[in-house]
């Protein structure tokens, strides 16, 4: 009975600190769209952790003990780079005693890297705002950009884990293949979008318009990082009255007022793009996304 | 385009201005008139047309500039080579600067300040002491890097308002360790409860806790290593030992083998649901002070100095809540935190060094804590009240009890904040406090504060 006993409570006391599972990759993803990537290419090979939620300004997390728990025990990091979590990545990083995560290993990997970057200043100054040296870091709102990325990481967890090249290799082409079927219809349906004027919250949309071809006006942050002014509004405001849009886009995690504030005086709606997956209803995954962040803006156009 | 309604406009006007004039003259200036008239149209219809050709032209061009652009910046950005080439500065460190300035209002003089009941060496007692009036606050410079793909190295300067340097931290830390451990050693702010590893710009409030002012001197940094560990779990356990010098307050500068400061310490943290997180740790420091001299008045009104030897030992439970909608703290979030301190003393003193050099025996049991709280309650903007006190215990000095006076006073101070953060760089700060650290004395104080921070970017710490 006794021994009974001690199993219970050792078996609870264990389970209040759940270890993880030994088989699986741990991944620790930055961004959920990263997390929902690995995902796709992992299958049931990895067990993924998202640091982040799409209601969160990836800018601006903490290096909380949550995070550093899972960081501790991951096999493998894949963030966005581009100094898009420089606030916080690098002390997570230095503080879990982790060897296998650290900048420079194959369990450190940056997705920004495997994709053309726009908007790579020429100089850099803080009086700009929150600029990026590398670049503009919001690269998953194209999807062409997360097939690049796919192929990248793919070959990464090959080399992490190469008992299961064949696995990650095969979800790979499995992946690509059904990519670039939905890029193709989502390029068809997107179609009306060319050319359509638009105003952003912040300056995170412009592979999104890069790929559909739409046409940024202005942006509601007087610049990138700092929360729109009543100033500021009023200047976009008169510039719409010149030069009209067709709709203020904003991401979930962006507060709402100052896109609402515009959206009714220039009688245009607000467009809410899911901007990473977990952002709406339907972003439930990567191709959920793209499905709602087209129909999201197709519906902006009636 | 918008050229065509002008046109037609113009075309209108003319051809309403022109029977006007044209009944007014003869059949010769008609005819004549007619012909300019056509003329001019001609003209006109010819100078519209090059126009149009010529803003076609500009808008192919623009459309060509742009979509040039676009290639040209997409070419720039392939996945480029590290910039720098045979740059001998491109391996150099980052650098940050913490910039601070701080005015203060105090309705006492400082001159005199103490926190009653509590012995503190007159160097700490300049250190916490307030000043009033302009003075630069506590700016800092930090350098660091990886040394390579074993080792990281931070050094950090702190600049006082008296014109002086002092090296605060200058560590050299492991990131290549398995398991979970990371070795750092030199001088570095112990790992000891919650607030004492953190940068006094990181603060939320200007001066350290009343507590930490009185167990610690403000904050504790030793020259030593520390071990630190965390479990294999998905809860957040840390576990850290320290072995150091132990030459500052609460130990003594000492010249022996050996260490004169261990530290030993746990946290344990995690999250609830998506919008909480939390953190709670217990600590323990031990130092072995030799002849820690400090300041006193004797029974008789007399300024004695008296010396202290033996052991310290520092116990402090800390723990923090952090609140955030769906964990986004852009916009609103809320900080709860607090920390309790209670030290034991015990060994010897000498009353009056100076010149009656009575010997005695020393036993001292002293507490403290703090509580605050900080809202944002909108981007840029931060509200905290922060009450603390101390109770400096039971102190038994042996034969000297007949010598040294033992005040029943327990310092108090409360305190309220607001602080405008314009970027993640830039934070002003008004302070207003009543201190009651010195018996008899309630010194109402108003600080304004800066704090900047420039070049590599800080860390976000929880």
């Amino acid at each position: 009975m006794s021994n009974r006993l001690l199993k219970f409570v050792f078996s609870a006391a264990l389970g209040s600190f759940a270890v993880p599972a030994f088989a699986a990759l741990n991944i620790f993803a930055c961004e959920p769209e990263w997390g929902a990537l690995a995902h796709e290419l992992g299958g049931d090979k990895v067990d993924v952790y998202n640091a982040t939620n799409a209601f969160q300004d990836p800018h601006h997390v903490q290096a909380k003990p949550s995070l550093l728990a899972r960081a501790r025990n991951a096999d493998m990091v894949v963030c966005t780079g581009s100094q898009l979590e420089i606030g916080w990545l690098p002390i997570l990083l230095r503080q879990t005693g982790n060897p296998k995560i650290q900048p420079g290993k194959p369990g450190y990997f940056e997705a920004s890297g495997y994709v053309r970057m726009l908007e790579v200043p020429s100089s850099v100054d803080r009086s700009l705002g929150d600029v990026h040296p590398g670049g503009n870091p919001h690269i998953q709102t194209d999807p062409r950009n997360i097939g690049m990325v796919a192929d990248a990481m793919a070959k990464r967890l090959a080399e992490i884990d190469p008992a299961n090249r064949a696995y990650y290799q095969s979800n790979y082409k499995s992946f690509a293949g059904r990519w670039q079927a939905a890029i193709v219809k989502w390029e068809k349906e997107a179609a009306p979008l060319r050319g359509m004027p638009i105003v952003v919250h912040h300056k995170a949309f412009i592979y999104l318009e890069n790929w559909l071809g739409l046409n940024e006006l202005a942006a509601l942050e007087p610049k990138p990082g700092v929360e729109p002014s009543s100033g500021h509004l009023s200047e976009v405001l008169a510039q719409l009255q010149r030069q009209p849009a067709k709709a203020v886009i904003r991401a979930a995690y962006n507060d709402g007022r100052g896109s609402e504030w515009l959206a009714e005086r220039a009688k245009i709606p607000v467009v809410v793009v899911p901007f990473t997956v977990g952002g709406s209803e339907r972003a439930k995954d990567l191709f959920g996304l793209f499905d709602d962040t087209v129909q999201r803006l197709l519906s902006a156009l009636k | 385009m918008s050229f065509k309604p002008k046109t037609l406009a113009a075309g209108i006007a003319f051809a309403l201005a022109a029977p006007c004039h044209a009944q007014a003259a003869d059949s010769a200036d008609l005819a004549q008139i007619r012909s300019e008239i056509k003329q001019m149209q001609q003209s006109y219809e010819a100078r519209i047309a090059s126009l149009e050709a010529r803003l076609k032209q500009a808008e192919t061009d623009v459309k060509q500039a742009a979509s040039q652009a676009r290639e040209a910046v997409a070419t720039a950005a392939q996945p480029a080579p590290a910039r720098g080439g045979d740059n001998i500065n491109a391996f150099n460190p980052g650098i940050s600067l913490i910039l601070s300035g701080l005015y203060s209002n105090l309705s006492h003089d400082p001159a005199n300040y103490q926190i009653t009941g509590f012995h503190l060496p007159s160097s700490v007692l300049g250190d916490i002491r307030p000043q009033r009036g302009f003075s630069l606050g506590e700016s800092e410079l930090g350098i660091s890097a990886n040394v390579d793909q074993l080792f990281y190295g931070n050094l950090n300067f702190a600049i006082h308002p008296d014109n002086t340097v002092s090296t605060e931290e200058a560590f050299i830390q492991t990131t290549a360790l398995p398991q979970g451990l990371t070795l750092k050693a030199g001088r570095f702010f112990s790992g000891i409860g919650y607030l004492n590893a953190q940068h006094a710009h990181t603060w939320d409030f200007v001066d350290a806790p009343l507590a930490y002012q009185a167990f610690l001197g403000g904050q504790f940094n030793n020259d030593g290593v520390q071990l630190r560990w965390l479990a294999p779990t998905d809860t957040y356990l840390e576990i850290g030992a320290e072995a150091g010098r132990g030459a500052n307050y609460p130990g003594t500068g000492r010249d022996k083998n050996g260490a004169g400061a261990t530290a030993l310490y746990a946290h344990i943290g995690g999250d609830v649901g998506t919008s909480n997180s939390w953190l709670a740790g217990l600590s323990l420091l031990a130092t072995s002070p030799q002849d820690r001299q400090w300041d006193d008045v004797d029974a008789a009104g007399a300024g004695v100095t008296n010396g202290f030897t033996g052991n310290s030992k520092l116990w402090i439970a800390d723990g923090v809540w952090k609140w955030a909608p769906n964990g986004n703290a852009h916009d609103t979030n809320f900080k709860l935190q607090g920390e309790y301190l209670r030290r034991v003393e015990d060994g010897s003193l000498v009353f009056d060094t100076a010149t009656a050099a009575t010997p005695g025996t020393y036993s001292a049991t002293q507490s403290g804590w703090y509580v605050q709280g900080v809202y944002q309650f909108a981007p840029y903007w931060r509200a905290g009240l922060r009450t603390e006190r101390l109770d400096s215990g039971n102190v038994d000095y042996g034969v000297n009890n007949a010598n040294l006076l033992r005040p029943d006073y327990a310092p108090v101070r409360n305190a309220m904040m607001v602080d405008y953060n314009p970027s993640e760089f830039s934070r002003i700060r008004l302070q207003l406090a009543q201190d009651k650290s010195r018996q008899g004395v309630s010194d109402n104080q108003i600080f304004l504060q800066y704090q900047m921070s420039l070049g590599a970017h800080g860390a976000h710490q929880f």
